[in-house]
């Protein structure tokens, strides 16, 4: 339920913008890939390319092919729709849907679907789901209560159930603990180690030790200038890039030089 | 390992004295505790001020100006006192939001107690309410007044034409206007066409309603002929024609603020777009879609110039919108006060005419208050 990722040579547009340039990759099935970078160098832009979310955007597009196993997101007779099913994606803030309740929020991906769902098979997923978020404890006794109710790293890690519970092949991760206190982080970052037993975890974070905690791959994104497009600096194993990285720019940033 | 050497940190003078307060040509305003005790002294002091020049056969009206004038001006110069300037002019604008309130209040409660006192008599008569005009003529009327015969004649079939043609007429426009709106959030924000759309849709907020009837009117006539067109359905096309407006206005307005985030989380579980808008975003709206709706229809059950143009007026029950003429409160209270059965008798027709007017502001009364019910239903859930 995991699979590798080959991003070739792919360029980003917003309208006639250029946001970033010439990244090429290989994401590992079953490990964490975490990119760092200043604010505003595409990291997170990239991030939304790997499930087609980008274009979400009105005016934005790409150039360049991202292969899953070989498939291209971006081949001509690929439904965006069928792109995100199997790769999923966890916000910046928590974004629990407010008219529903916490296991109706898990279950949203599927009931959004149509796809038909007993009512004990329903349960059994939200379980799966809830327990493989490190949920379910904390809110086994008010399933019916609504997502909104819960602590911002409760609604996070619900976010993350609702997002396995289709079982993606990719989880992607924008920042997931930007908005959250130390406590809920440390949850959150227990949960993306257990993750990777089962799936492909790509993380966009600001936070350097948490790179350096979580993930086993790390690339660092760059921009030139303000107004230039970002790029790839350089990738490696999350030990090479905190250890001893092989470009300068890395070193500043890791460092704390600069950004 | 010795931590490096640094070379000594260079020696800073002192910054200078920087305190607001001590800067030159800046004079801070003193801040002194204040309580609203005076403020209720005064006010009282204004009512009995009110009540004295009223009763000393001053005109009512010019009583409570001066009233509150004197409050404002007291108001000011006892806080000036005690608090200073800022204080004064806050318990000011305070009473200044709170004259402003009871001046907008004031037509509002005047309009009620005005239609209830009138029509009240006649508008709670079940006999009014189950009775139509068909055959009631003035006749009837003049007996009535020299207490010869009962009070005949009711408004059941304007009831009826009113929910009859303004429901068809919301049939009609919250599709076209819902749909409308998605299509403006959703689909096509900020391209050419859907600013084109949002002009015309403003310059047809501006239709003055009888137009709006002509036209429908207009367009009956083209298809069934000059002499079979008036029925309920041209009514009520009229009405969409005003109403379609304040819907697409209104949805667009509940889209927008429907969070972009929720979008994009549905969409990244892999949900098809017009799926997302079904399940997420119009879930989400709901209450303040049901809301804006049902202020469109409060907006239009009202209307009397393009129905009398494109219904007609009929005396019968008529349930039947497809063909021939109907009756709407509106209408029926505009008939009984133009024109009364009995030209020498007034009174019962004036009688028929308030309690019309009556149902009509109880039937927007109880309007809103299923709005505010069906919000309440499909507001997002908060509790923990």
């Amino acid at each position: 339920m995991s699979k590798r990722i080959d991003v070739k040579d792919l360029d980003i547009y917003y309208g006639d913008f250029q946001a970033v340039r010439g990244v090429g990759m290989t994401i590992e099935p079953r490990s964490v890939t975490a990119f760092i970078g200043p604010s505003g160098c595409g990291k997170s832009t990239f991030l939304r390319t790997l499930n087609r979310m980008h274009e979400v955007i009105p005016g934005a597009r790409v150039e360049g092919e991202v292969l899953i196993d070989g498939q291209n997101l971006y081949g001509r007779d690929v439904d965006p729709v069928d792109v995100r099913r199997q790769v999923g994606m966890v916000f910046q803030r928590p974004n629990p849907f407010p008219t529903m309740s916490i296991k109706e929020n898990v279950l949203a991906g599927l009931r959004l679907n149509a796809r038909r769902l007993s009512g004990r098979a329903a349960d059994e997923l939200a379980e799966r789901a809830l327990r493989g978020a490190n949920l379910w404890n904390e809110v086994k006794d008010r399933l019916d209560k609504p997502g909104s109710g819960l602590s911002g790293g409760q609604q996070q890690r619900l976010c993350i159930a609702r997002a396995i519970a289709i079982q993606p092949e990719v989880i992607l991760m924008d920042e997931p603990c930007s908005a959250l206190d130390p406590i809920s982080t440390l949850a959150i970052e227990d949960l993306i180690n257990e993750l990777k037993s089962d799936y492909t975890v790509v993380i966009v974070t600001h936070n350097m030790q948490q790179a350096a905690r979580v993930s086993d791959r790390t690339g660092f994104f760059n921009l030139k200038e303000t107004g230039q497009p970002g790029e790839l600096v350089e990738y490696d194993s999350t030990q090479t890039i905190f250890n001893n990285p092989r470009q300068k720019a890395t070193e500043d940033y890791i460092s704390g030089r600069f950004g | 390992m010795s931590a490096p050497l640094r070379p000594a940190p260079p020696v800073v003078p002192p910054p200078p004295p920087s305190r607001l307060r001590d800067v030159e040509g800046l004079v801070l305003s003193p801040l002194r505790p204040t309580t609203r005790r005076p403020a209720v002294l005064v006010g009282s002091l204004s009512v009995l001020l009110t009540v004295g020049l009223w009763l000393g056969d001053l005109h009512p009206g010019a009583a409570v100006a001066a009233g509150a004038l004197t409050h404002l001006v007291l108001l000011y110069a006892v806080y000036r006192v005690l608090g200073g300037h800022r204080v004064a002019v806050d318990h000011v604008m305070r009473a200044l939001v709170h004259l402003a309130f009871g001046l907008a209040l004031l037509p509002l409660v005047s309009l009620l107690w005005t239609v209830l006192t009138l029509g009240g008599g006649r508008g709670f008569d079940p006999q009014f309410l189950w009775q139509t005009m068909n055959g009631v003529t003035g006749l009837h009327d003049q007996a009535y007044a020299e207490g010869r015969g009962d009070f005949v004649g009711g408004a059941f079939h304007a009831i009826v034409g009113t929910l009859v043609i303004t429901g068809l007429a919301t049939l009609i426009s919250v599709p076209v206007g819902l749909f409308t709106a998605i299509y403006l959030v959703e689909y096509a924000a900020g391209n050419r066409l859907s600013s084109a759309v949002r002009f015309l849709v403003d310059v047809m907020t501006g239709i003055p309603s009888i137009v709006a009837g002509l036209f429908a009117f207009a367009l009956f006539a083209q298809i069934f002929g000059l002499r079979d067109a008036k029925m309920g359905l041209a009514g009520a096309v009229a009405l969409s024609v005003l109403m379609i407006p304040t819907v697409v206005r209104n949805s667009e307005e509940m889209l927008r603020i429907v969070p972009n985030e929720l979008r994009e989380a549905s969409l990244a579980l892999g949900v098809p777009k017009w799926r997302t808008i079904a399940r997420i975003v119009l879930p989400t709206a709901a209450s303040g879609l049901a809301s804006g709706i049902t202020l469109a229809v409060a907006r239009v059950i009202g209307e009397t110039a393009p129905l009398l143009v494109a219904v007609g007026y009929a005396r019968a029950l008529s349930w039947n919108p497809f063909e021939g003429p109907m009756n709407t409160l509106a209408v029926y209270a505009y008939f009984m006060f133009t024109k009364p059965l009995s030209p020498a008798v007034r009174e019962p027709s004036l009688e028929r005419a308030w309690a019309a007017a009556l149902l009509l502001v109880l039937i927007v009364v109880a309007l809103n208050l299923l709005a505010r019910l069906i919000a309440r239903l499909f507001a997002p859930k908060t509790g923990r």
